[in-house]
């Protein structure tokens, strides 16, 4: 007999797509709004994200090779969590502020629990709330600057009046009149922030493309942008644009397409992943309306991701075959 | 004391008592009640939840303990008789005497013996392996090597020797619970009587195969040549099926089998030094040499207990 | 839109290299070694004993039990042993090996090619016939299919369907089959129609065989009983259950069988197997096989006898390149990996796969990041993931109530996941355990 051949269960062949190209393609769907956000915020928000990413990189190289942990750095997750949480902070914080909320998110909630796939929140998100309970005044009002005028499509005229307001959602929340021209700077990006969230059409190029290459599915970003929309219709003055504007405004298209999305911290489940994606949208227009900071987008996840497995749990699919036995 | 810290203490304090009581209230009235003396067989029990008994933990044995009127029936193999006669007291009950056992592995089939034909290349257990194929050796019976007793022991006494991928017995660890007998697909393993300073001869191998097809998938194969079944003067051995079977119970550990055996199947082990064997083949190791040669790369990482 | 099942399903890629080469013929090899257990079922009783001279279509081992089948000599010669064998398992299982000596068929077979245009036989004739045959399923599942024919008592079929949707890549065993042989099968589905007094037959077949669709059309334009049902290529549609409700948009009940719903499914190499019964009175001797992937030097499609070494077969196909690494009995979603080319063709047997290290990617799994992935691809609508860890951890009874028996086996998890993680591989044996449990 000629060599010796390999044997192994059925099937025999394999899908080409890996967990780190699924984590590369997250990665490459956040890198426009992240330029944007550069584009608009200046160095310091370059600083910051590179802090955020490879402080996430190194804790996690630390960790796995500290307990000899089976993960690999080479899947690309730890990059997207480090990005993610930089791309949730204003441009103006100290760089230990991100370095620390990255080691955070990775030694305290991914792999503390166990390392990927196995954290029961999201952890950028998770490193971001830590932070903004640790050290408020950095993160919130004022930390926010107004973004530069993008170039040559500079919008006509600067449109809330950011100098008493820094933020676009808490002016919102002051109950300032939306013009449609403020859309369109919301839109484009033109306005003060986080540095990942102040471009809407960076935020869905991005968004689509995970959705074209199947990294995730329609249900929860549309389900949630559709639930803040009707919500903050129906609770806040019965007026399009406002509506309009809670949408684009804040944090909500980056938490929609790319961390209420999370694997790991949504249910897994098709009838799951609408119940969760409406519990996010009604969480953020209460805590946006009713609560206490103005934006509501990382608690509402936070507060579902805990609540995933419940309803993972209760959405079961229907086994092919299973109603036909007991009809 | 300002009236809002008055009205916290006060309000909280009602509700912690209401509370109280409720939970009192529900506590009674779905009260299990219990014999005690459960409680008091499952402090005696080893508390390993092994499963050996055939129960699935320690209260559920207890329980039976309990409930049953022959204990005799009855059976803790990690706590042994000494756990047992005290279950017996405590209850009132007779327990029956059982020989210690120990976990055996019966095959030899390490890299140097057994060519590999084929590359494995599937989830890293033995159950799965063994519902797809014979094994990645020509021996269909022999071990496969991935450790499936080693997971399901709850005393750490299997381990598997790197050097020859194949599982190693701690005798004194061992409390020849079942656990690993059940894991195996192969029925490799096998609970045998513990003799005085965990001697033990048997045959390692149980290969079913003709004399002339084991051999060449294996070189410490049991080719049931009958050798042994002539020495044996108590009538120990019986040949099934091409394989050589030590009956545990007949064998008085004479030692005339072993060095019969043409392909060194039977291990001896825990053994003085034969003289004038050992004298042939390491004339200047003598007394150092515990086991046979051919059972020393198996039983390598056991602790010698003498 | 052409017709599919829910939910689930994959599309690989079909590497269907040997979809435009013709079937043919096998010399008859030296020797043959026929396994006795080729069939679901008991294994049948030996009949012959050791150098007994037999002939081609000689009844050499004769069922026992309700599932079971006999077999017949595929070669005429001399019988070498009656002996355990290495088969495709690995295991070594009773097998009859016969030493080809000349080709001498037994009298009463017929060797014209005249077909049988009109079938006099009683019902119960038809399937007494079909019984004595000893035809399984040639799909590769080898379920007799006698068994199948055999309506329970009280209970009607409506439907037959003709399963040609060879879903699993590199099998091209079946289409060249509807190619080269259309009229058998349409003969063959004629005998079945009448055996079970069925009104309505569809085949099945996907629809990256549109030249088989339009022969198999052209010959059944004046037919109205028998229709074919064009799939989308999509796997696993030539799963039994996914066929059904693909085709008749009837669920087959969880635990249940076709039969339950009126429908009885055969493949179509099992049809025209049938169909050469009633043509020649000679029972299975011969199977088309496919011989393919990167790793052999000429892939084709064989015709067979029952018995050949997979050797033999590799042989007639210029034999094996360097780079193989895996061999392996039937399609690369669910075929048997082999360890050496020792195992022989029996019914069961589509295709020798033969992969090269490109193709037969080694894979290390990862932790599960709860994608998804398998869920929304499991055609049964089950929770791979939760199941496979489950069973990893020991949870049978958990295992069981997440629907692990349901698990067709179908491997779609597996080769989806993302992590790499062997999920079908651990459902599969909290199946196993299950089963054992049950009895």
């Amino acid at each position: 007999m000629e060599g010796k051949f390999r044997v192994s269960s059925s099937p025999h062949i394999i899908a080409p797509r890996s967990t780190s190209q699924i984590m590369r393609d997250v990665f490459i769907a956040l890198l426009p709004s992240a330029i944007i956000g550069v584009f608009m915020f200046g160095t310091q928000a370059f600083y910051v994200l590179l802090a955020a990413t490879f402080s996430a990189i190194f804790t996690e190289y630390a960790i796995v090779k500290m307990f000899k942990r089976s993960g690999k750095v080479s899947d690309v997750s730890a990059a997207v969590t480090g990005l993610l949480l930089g791309m949730n902070l204003p441009s103006t914080v100290p760089l230990w502020i991100p370095i620390l909320g990255s080691m955070f998110a990775i030694i305290i909630v991914k792999q503390a629990f166990g390392g990927l796939g196995h954290n029961f929140m999201n952890p950028a998100l998770a490193g971001r709330a830590f932070l903004v309970a640790c050290w408020p005044a950095r993160l919130l009002g004022s930390a926010f600057v107004e973004a530069r005028e993008l170039g040559s499509i500079a919008v006509s005229s600067t449109t809330i009046d950011a100098t008493s307001y820094a933020t676009p959602l808490v002016s919102l929340k002051a109950g300032t009149i939306i013009l449609p021209d403020s859309l369109l700077s919301l839109f484009i990006g033109n306005v003060g922030g986080c540095i990942g969230d102040v471009s809407s059409v960076a935020l869905l190029i991005g968004g689509l493309y995970l959705i074209f290459k199947k990294v995730i599915t329609w249900r929860i970003p549309t389900i949630y942008i559709l639930t803040v929309f009707v919500g903050t219709f129906f609770l806040d003055g019965f007026s399009i644009l406002t509506s309009t504007a809670h949408v684009l405004a804040g944090g909500l298209l980056l938490g929609a397409f790319f961390m209420a999305t999370d694997y790991t911290t949504s249910p897994i489940t098709k009838k799951g992943q609408l119940i969760f994606a409406f519990g996010c949208g009604l969480l953020t227009v209460i805590i946006r309306l009713y609560g206490g900071y103005p934006e509501g987008v990382s608690y509402a996840i936070l507060l579902m991701n805990i609540v995933a497995p419940l309803v993972e749990r209760y959405t079961r699919p229907k086994i092919f075959g299973e109603v036909a036995l007991n009809a | 004391m300002s009236p809002i810290v008055l009205y916290t203490i006060i309000s909280l304090s009602a509700t912690g008592i209401a509370a109280a009581i409720i939970l009192f209230v529900i506590a009674q009235r779905f009260k299990v009640i219990e014999d005690p003396r459960i409680d008091m067989v499952e402090e005696i029990l080893p508390g390993a939840n092994c499963g050996g008994c055939g129960f699935a933990g320690c209260r559920n044995f207890a329980e039976a303990c309990v409930s049953i009127r022959d204990l005799t029936r009855l059976y803790c193999p990690p706590g042994g008789n000494e756990t047992m006669q005290e279950v017996a007291s405590a209850l009132g009950k007779e327990a029956a005497e059982k020989d210690p056992l120990v976990a055996v592995v019966r095959c030899s089939g390490s890299f140097a013996h057994r060519e590999r034909t084929n590359n494995y290349d599937g989830a890293a257990s033995c159950a799965i392996a063994s519902s797809l194929y014979s094994g990645d050796t020509g021996c269909q019976y022999g071990c496969l090597g991935h450790g499936d007793c080693v997971r399901v022991c709850e005393f750490d006494a299997i381990h598997m020797n790197p050097e020859t991928d194949l599982p190693v017995v701690t005798d004194d660890k061992c409390t020849a619970c079942n656990a690993c007998v059940i894991a195996c697909p192969k029925d490799i393993i096998e609970l045998r009587k513990k003799n005085k300073r965990d001697r033990k001869i048997f045959v390692s191998c149980i290969n079913q195969d003709k004399g002339g097809i084991a051999k060449k998938s294996c070189s410490v194969a049991c080719t049931g040549c009958g050798k042994c079944e002539k020495v044996c003067p108590h009538d120990a051995i019986t040949i099934e099926n091409f394989l050589a079977y030590i009956d545990p119970i007949k064998c008085k550990l004479c030692r005339k089998c072993a060095p019969e055996c043409p392909t060194n199947a039977i291990l001896e082990i825990n053994f003085p030094p034969r003289k004038e064997r050992v004298a042939e083949i390491e004339p200047e190791k003598g007394a150092e040499t515990a086991v046979e040669p051919i059972a020393s790369d198996k039983t390598g990482a056991e602790p010698k207990s003498e | 839109m052409f017709k599919t099942f829910r939910p689930g399903g994959i599309h690989p890629s079909e590497n269907k290299l040997t979809a435009g080469s013709k079937i043919r013929g096998l010399p008859i090899p030296g020797q043959v070694s026929i396994p006795m257990n080729q069939h679901i079922g008991a294994s049948p009783k030996i009949l012959v004993e050791k150098g007994d001279m037999v002939k081609v279509g000689q009844l050499i081992a004769q069922e026992e039990g309700f599932i079971s089948a006999n077999i017949h000599s595929s070669v005429s010669g001399k019988v070498l042993k009656v002996d355990a064998v290495v088969d495709m398992s690995g295991y070594k299982r009773k097998a009859i090996t016969i030493k080809v000596e000349g080709d001498e068929w037994l009298e009463e077979i017929d060797t014209s090619t005249e077909l049988v245009k009109e079938i006099s036989l009683e019902r119960h004739e038809i399937v007494r016939k079909i019984n004595e045959s000893g035809i399984v399923g040639m799909g590769g599942a080898t379920f007799p299919s006698h068994v199948k024919l055999m309506l329970p008592r009280g209970k009607k079929a409506e439907y037959l369907i003709v399963n040609g949707a060879e879903c699993e890549p590199y099998i091209t065993c079946d289409h060249r089959l509807m190619l080269e042989d259309p009229e058998s099968i349409i003969e063959g589905i004629k005998v079945v129609m009448k055996a079970l007094g069925v009104k309505k037959t569809i085949i099945g077949i996907e629809d990256n065989k549109p030249d088989a669709i339009k022969i198999l059309k052209k010959l059944l334009s004046k037919q109205k009983k028998i229709s074919v049902g064009t799939l989308k290529s999509k796997y696993p549609q030539g799963a039994e259950k996914q066929l059904i409700y693909a085709l008749t948009s009837r669920v087959v009940p969880s635990g249940g069988l076709p039969m339950d719903i009126g429908v009885v499914v055969l493949n179509v190499g099992t049809i025209s197997s049938i169909a050469n019964i009633f043509k020649t009175g000679l029972p299975v001797t011969e199977r088309i096989v496919t011989v393919t992937g990167n790793g052999v030097n000429n892939p084709n499609n064989l015709l067979v006898r029952l018995g050949t070494s997979f050797e033999d077969c590799v042989n007639a196909c210029d034999g094996l390149k360097d780079n193989v690494e895996k061999i392996i009995s039937g399609g690369p979603m669910m075929g048997v990996a082999q360890s050496n080319l020792q195992a022989t063709i029996n019914e069961g047997t589509t295709a020798i796969l033969v992969l090269d290290k490109k193709e037969a990617k080694v894979v290390h799994p990862e932790n599960c990041i709860r994608c998804g992935s398998c869920i929304y691809a499991c055609p049964i609508g089950l929770m791979p993931l939760s199941i496979a860890a489950t069973a990893d951890k020991g949870d049978f009874d958990l295992a069981e109530k997440l629907g692990a028996k349901d698990c067709i086996e179908c491997g779609i998890c597996t080769y989806i996941c993302p992590s790499r993680r062997s999920l079908v591989q651990s459902i599969r044996l909290a199946k196993s355990i299950l089963n054992k449990r049950r009895i």
